[in-house]
Parts: C-alpha cells; sequence; structure tokens
C-alpha cells in the first residue's frame, strides 16, 4: 500500500509530534522596490527550541528583524515577497498555513514584542484595555476576569500598583514600566516561544538589564523558547544559549555563546568582539569594522563580507562561502572557519 | 477640565460681543433706506418714519441702539420686525428646518467620506484611489449653486425622482436628503481626503503591527485600533462643520426653497430687515462658539494625550 492522498495533501501542513518548536529553513524575502529588488533573506535557518535561548545578532539592515517579522507573519507585503523557505512550528509549515490558522498562531504559539514600546502600543487605549482584549476575543473571559487576569500579568512583570496601573494609557508610563507592559501584553496567551525584537535599545542601561533580567526569569519559569534580536553583543553574553549572527541577510555564524566569544568562528564575528569597549584597554582606540554594510539591492560576489574582511582571499570574491560544521551545533559560513578557530 | 471649560466660557463673552457688534454695525450701515418701498407707491409718511425711528432707537448713537438691543437679546427677546411680526418666532420656526437639513449633511458627509477614505486609505494606489481623488478634486472645484442646481434640474426636472423644492415646513426628512448631499458634498470631499491621508499615514504604524502580532482581526485591527486613532482629525474637522454647514445653507435653502434660517437672513437683507438678520446671525455665532468648544473638549476625549489644565 502506499500512502493515501490526504497524507500526502497534510505533509507539512499539520503539528508534527516530537518536532522542534521552531525552525526557520532556507527562508528567502525579497523587497521589491522602485529602486530594484534588495534581497533581504538570503536562506536563513535557525531552530528554537522550548526553554531555550537563541540570540540574532547583526547590524541594522541584516535581516535579522526582517526573520522575526516573517516568522510573525506581519511582514509588510508588499513590498516584501517571500520567495523561498519553510517556517516550521511543531513541524507545521506556517507559510502555507491558511490565514485563520496563522492568526491562532499569533499571540498564543509564538508572540512578539517590539523595541519602542510607546509607539508599539496603542496611544488611545488603556495599558488593561491593551491586555484585556486578547483575552477577551481569544479566550472569551468576561471583562471582570479578564481585568484581573491583566492585573496578575502586570505583578508578573513586577509593575508596582498593577491595579491602578492597568487604568493607565502608554504615555502615562515610564519607558521601563512601558516595556514591561508590553511584556506583560505579550505573554497573555502564554506563547510557547517569545520573539524580542530589540527589547532594551530604548531604554537606559540600568534599566535594560532589569528588563533582561524579567526577560529570562518568564522563560526558566515558563520554559519559553526565547528569541532575543539585538545588536548589543553584551546583553547576549548574558542570557543566550546560542548566538545566530547575521550579515546581509544570511547567518554567518551559528554557535553556543560561550564557544563563540571564546573563539569566533567568522572575521565578521571577530570584528564585532573587536568593536567592543574593553575596561583593560582604556585609552586605546576602539577597533571598528572598515567600511559599510552592503546595499542589499547590490550585495557583492562571492561573500557579502568580501569587501570589508580583513582576510579577503581570491576565492572569497568569486564563490559564496557554504555552512561549515565545525562541531555540533556550531556553523560557520566562511571560507577559512577551520583555519579561525584551530589558528593563533 | 472644569477650569478649562469655564475658562473657555468666559472667552466666549468678549467674543460673542465683538462679533454681535460687528454684524449690528454692518447690517445698519447698509446703504438704502429701510423705508423706501414699505407703503406701497408713495413714501411712507412722516408719522411712520416716526414712530418706526422710535421703535428701533434709530436716534441714538450706534453703540447705544446696540447695548439696548443687546439687552433686550439676553432677555430671550429678539425684537421685531418693521411689519412687526416677532423675530424670535419666526427664528423658531425656521431654524429646526436649517439643523435638519445640517444634519443630513452631516450624516452624509461622515458616512460617506469616512467609507470612501477609509477604504482608499487601506488600499493605497490603484483604480479607486485614482477614482475617489478626481472625483473629490472635482467636488471641491464645484460652487454648491452648481452642484445645488445641476441636481435639481436632472433629479427633479428631468428624471422626476425627487420633488424641486421643499417649501413644506417643518421639512420632511426624506425631501432633504438632495439638499443635504449638495450642502454637504464640499465637506464630504474633504472628510474622504482628510481620512484617506489619516489612514494612509497610521496603518503602517507599529500599533497597528502589534495589534497584528496580538492575533487580532483584520477586521478589529482595523476597525479598532487603526480608525480609532485615525479618526481624531476627522471627528475635530464634523464638529466644526457643522456650525459652518448652519451658514453655509443659505445658497441650498435658496435653490430648494426650504424655509430655513437662510432664506430668513436673505429675505431679511433685501428689505434691510436688521433686526432679523442680526438676529440670526447671532445665534450662528452662537452655535459656531459652542461647537468649537465642543471639538475642543471631544479632542480630550478621543485622545487620552490630551489634558487640559
Amino acid at each position: 500500500m502506499t500512502t493515501t492522498q490526504s497524507e500526502v495533501d497534510f505533509e507539512g501542513t499539520a503539528p508534527v509530534p516530537g518536532a522542534p518548536l521552531l525552525e526557520v529553513d532556507n527562508l528567502f524575502v525579497e523587497f521589491r522596490t522602485r529602486d530594484g529588488v534588495a534581497k533581504v533573506l538570503n536562506g536563513v535557518s535557525y531552530r528554537v527550541e522550548p526553554g531555550e535561548t537563541l540570540a540574532v545578532l547583526g547590524e541594522s539592515g541584516s535581516g535579522k528583524s526582517v526573520t522575526a517579522q516573517t516568522v510573525m507573519g506581519i511582514l509588510d507585503m508588499p513590498p516584501g515577497v517571500i520567495t523561498g523557505g519553510e517556517i516550521r512550528f511543531h513541524g507545521e509549515n506556517l507559510l502555507k498555513a491558511s490565514p485563520k490558522r496563522r492568526r491562532e498562531v499569533r499571540g498564543s504559539g509564538i508572540a512578539m514584542i517590539f523595541q519602542d514600546a510607546l509607539s508599539a502600543l496603542n496611544p488611545v487605549f488603556t495599558v488593561g484595555f491593551q491586555i484585556e482584549e486578547q483575552l477577551r476575543l481569544r479566550k472569551g473571559m468576561s471583562r471582570r476576569d479578564a481585568r484581573k487576569r491583566a492585573v496578575e500579568l502586570l505583578e508578573q512583570v513586577k509593575i508596582p500598583n498593577a491595579k491602578g496601573r492597568v487604568r493607565q494609557y502608554p504615555h502615562e508610563f515610564s519607558g521601563g514600566m512601558r516595556q514591561r507592559a508590553m511584556i506583560a501584553m505579550s505573554l497573555a496567551l502564554d506563547p510557547e516561544m517569545l520573539i524580542a525584537d530589540e527589547p532594551t535599545t530604548a531604554l537606559d542601561v540600568t534599566v535594560q538589564a532589569q528588563i533582561m533580567d524579567l526577560l529570562k526569569d518568564i522563560q526558566v519559569e515558563r520554559n519559553m523558547g526565547l528569541i532575543l534580536i539585538t545588536h548589543d553583543l553584551g546583553v547576549v553574553a548574558e542570557v543566550a544559549d546560542r548566538i545566530a549572527v547575521m550579515y546581509a541577510g544570511r547567518i554567518v555564524e551559528q554557535s553556543h555563546a560561550r564557544d563563540l566569544y571564546r573563539k569566533p568562528g567568522h572575521p565578521y564575528t571577530q570584528g564585532l568582539l573587536d568593536s567592543l569597549p574593553r575596561l583593560d584597554l582604556k585609552g586605546t582606540e576602539l577597533t571598528t569594522i572598515k567600511g559599510l554594510p552592503p546595499s542589499l539591492l547590490n550585495i557583492p560576489k562571492g561573500c557579502p563580507f568580501n569587501p570589508r574582511c580583513p582576510r579577503v582571499q581570491d576565492i572569497c570574491k568569486t564563490e559564496v562561502p557554504p555552512q561549515h560544521r565545525l562541531a555540533p551545533g556550531r556553523l560557520s559560513a566562511c571560507h577559512f572557519a577551520e583555519e579561525l578557530i584551530s589558528g593563533d | 477640565m472644569g477650569r478649562y471649560v469655564l475658562r473657555r466660557l468666559l472667552q466666549l463673552i468678549p467674543v460673542f460681543i465683538g462679533t454681535t457688534f460687528l454684524i449690528y454695525w454692518l447690517v445698519w450701515s447698509l446703504p438704502g433706506d429701510p423705508f423706501s418701498g414699505k407703503c406701497g407707491d408713495r413714501p411712507c409718511p412722516d408719522s411712520y418714519v416716526a414712530a418706526m425711528v422710535e421703535k428701533f432707537n434709530f436716534d441714538d448713537p450706534l453703540v447705544v441702539q446696540y447695548g439696548k438691543y443687546m439687552l433686550n437679546v439676553l432677555q430671550g427677546n429678539f425684537g421685531e420686525t418693521f411689519r412687526g411680526l416677532d423675530v424670535g418666532e419666526l427664528i423658531g420656526e425656521a431654524y429646526p428646518n436649517t439643523i435638519r437639513l445640517a444634519l443630513v449633511a452631516l450624516a452624509i458627509e461622515a458616512v460617506i467620506g469616512l467609507a470612501a477614505g477609509v477604504l482608499t486609505g487601506l488600499r493605497g494606489r490603484g483604480f479607486l484611489d485614482n477614482l475617489v481623488l478626481v472625483s473629490t478634486l472635482f467636488l471641491i472645484s464645484l460652487p454648491v449653486f452648481v452642484t445645488g442646481f445641476v441636481l435639481q434640474i436632472t433629479l427633479g426636472f428631468e428624471l422626476k425622482w425627487i420633488k424641486t423644492t421643499v417649501s413644506a415646513s417643518p421639512a420632511p426628512w426624506e425631501h432633504l436628503i438632495v439638499p443635504g448631499f449638495v450642502l454637504g458634498s464640499l465637506s464630504m470631499a474633504y472628510v474622504t481626503r482628510l481620512t484617506r491621508t489619516s489612514i494612509a499615514e497610521n496603518k503602517r504604524a507599529d500599533y497597528v503591527r502589534t495589534a497584528t502580532a496580538k492575533g487580532l482581526r483584520q477586521r478589529r485591527v482595523v476597525g479598532v485600533h487603526l480608525l480609532r486613532n485615525s479618526a481624531i482629525p476627522v471627528v475635530t474637522f464634523l464638529g466644526t462643520d457643522l456650525g459652518a454647514l448652519m451658514g453655509g445653507a443659505i445658497v441650498t435653502e435658496g435653490i430648494f426653497d426650504i424655509k430655513g434660517i437662510g432664506s430668513l437672513v436673505y429675505d431679511g437683507i433685501l428689505g434691510k430687515e436688521g433686526v432679523t438678520v442680526t438676529g440670526v446671525v447671532t445665534l450662528l455665532v452662537m452655535v459656531y462658539l459652542l461647537s468649537n468648544l465642543l471639538v475642543d473638549l471631544l479632542y480630550a476625549v478621543l485622545d487620552p494625550r490630551i489634558r487640559y489644565d
């Protein structure tokens, strides 16, 4: 007997037991603009398991936020077009799922918090309303129950006087409190996976640390998968289990956090680490990566990093480096990856 | 909030005095003798003129005349016409018709304008957008009396779908639909464009993306999160427009022969009935000032970031 037609039809469109929580597989996204086609994502792959924190690191325009928005299904289309790849949530390919199913996954499967909570929260509704809205509409809770739950959620993210705060508007919150409220909102439907898109970039340093601690606590408590998008290596070091470094719409290195800090497997990662200010080298000039990230309308031939790479060879200008497997769970898209981690 | 309202109401007093005095002065300085043609083919007898001068205080300086008039108005007495008709009663009969007409116009511009604006704002460039842009431009550039006469002639005389005039008082609502459309057409075009811009500006806002990321239905994202923010400028425009519609109804009322304050003012000006004209315009000024205050208060309700005091 061969498989029945229906089994074939449902392949990849239903949850698979034992599959990873979230897998992004060879994702390609283009922005078709008047100036031309910008290749924003060029084969991005990563996976996240429950309780795991993946930090996605990269400069502005490297595609880290676009990947997250594609996962959430909130990418602006047009101009965005998904030209290839799969996003599997529990093995189910979300890109092939119905709009209704995608909507169900948002909030309760995968939730997201944004960089600037002031603009990400609706200015004309109270914080309570914005939390309760999901509970009432998605879970069918009564107004009173939803209010009670909203207060609980605000207490969970350690907002003082949560009972009074639910009635306030976003502009009446301080920056840190606003981000806490945003986190509370994202937790309302008990998501299995949280994407935090630069959650601390708009905050000052002391508040940054508090928010990161809070995120970490919540993640451990709920055994959530967490994708932390950032350009701040300092933030990453404390919380990430694994790190994916993105450059020009590709993941150039993926590794356990500790290994990456000890021995970067890609010249770009090396450059990022070198450009961190260090107290023991006080007074010396900061190292920078020379040049600018490439225009996505016109990505250089071969390795996209080759015009800026200190170790550039002829092969880098002609051939796109494949992913080198350096160790279990450790990949680098550099022709000389092995030399980098074994060498001096 | 209470103190703000009080302050605004106090501010109304000098504005009220200033505008009404200006009107009073302008109306009575209109060229021409108010008594010409009042007594048939011959000039009015001196006794009549003397009685009228006595009754309307024409011998007093203008400021005193105005003061005496205002004292009466504040006691609810709008005075009499030369023929002895009570102006208060005239306004009482005519005003409901104008209010009805203005409300019909407001409803039409709000419903059609908002709907067309939301639709084109969401869709972006395309056939519908161009169609709406061109047709609103057309409406904006057409004077009201052209729209009025064209619709009256085509729909009324040629097709006989509507009555050409609405002389009944109180005017029946259904007869006011086409006149209301004529009166509201200009503002409808503005509302459409205002809504369109506002929606297009806000639809990519972060909070809209957040609402989608929360797993809300598209209808709710647009209808609650996007519309509530985009409606703020539109609602305030509609609020101030109500006063403008009442004042602007003169032409429309003239075309469709609606017995509203527009025709009252028009006849008043022709007959040099200063008391009537001043009375009506004073009322319009009051409505305008109060609706402006209401709109300012509405702002704070619609946008919690705005706080008075």
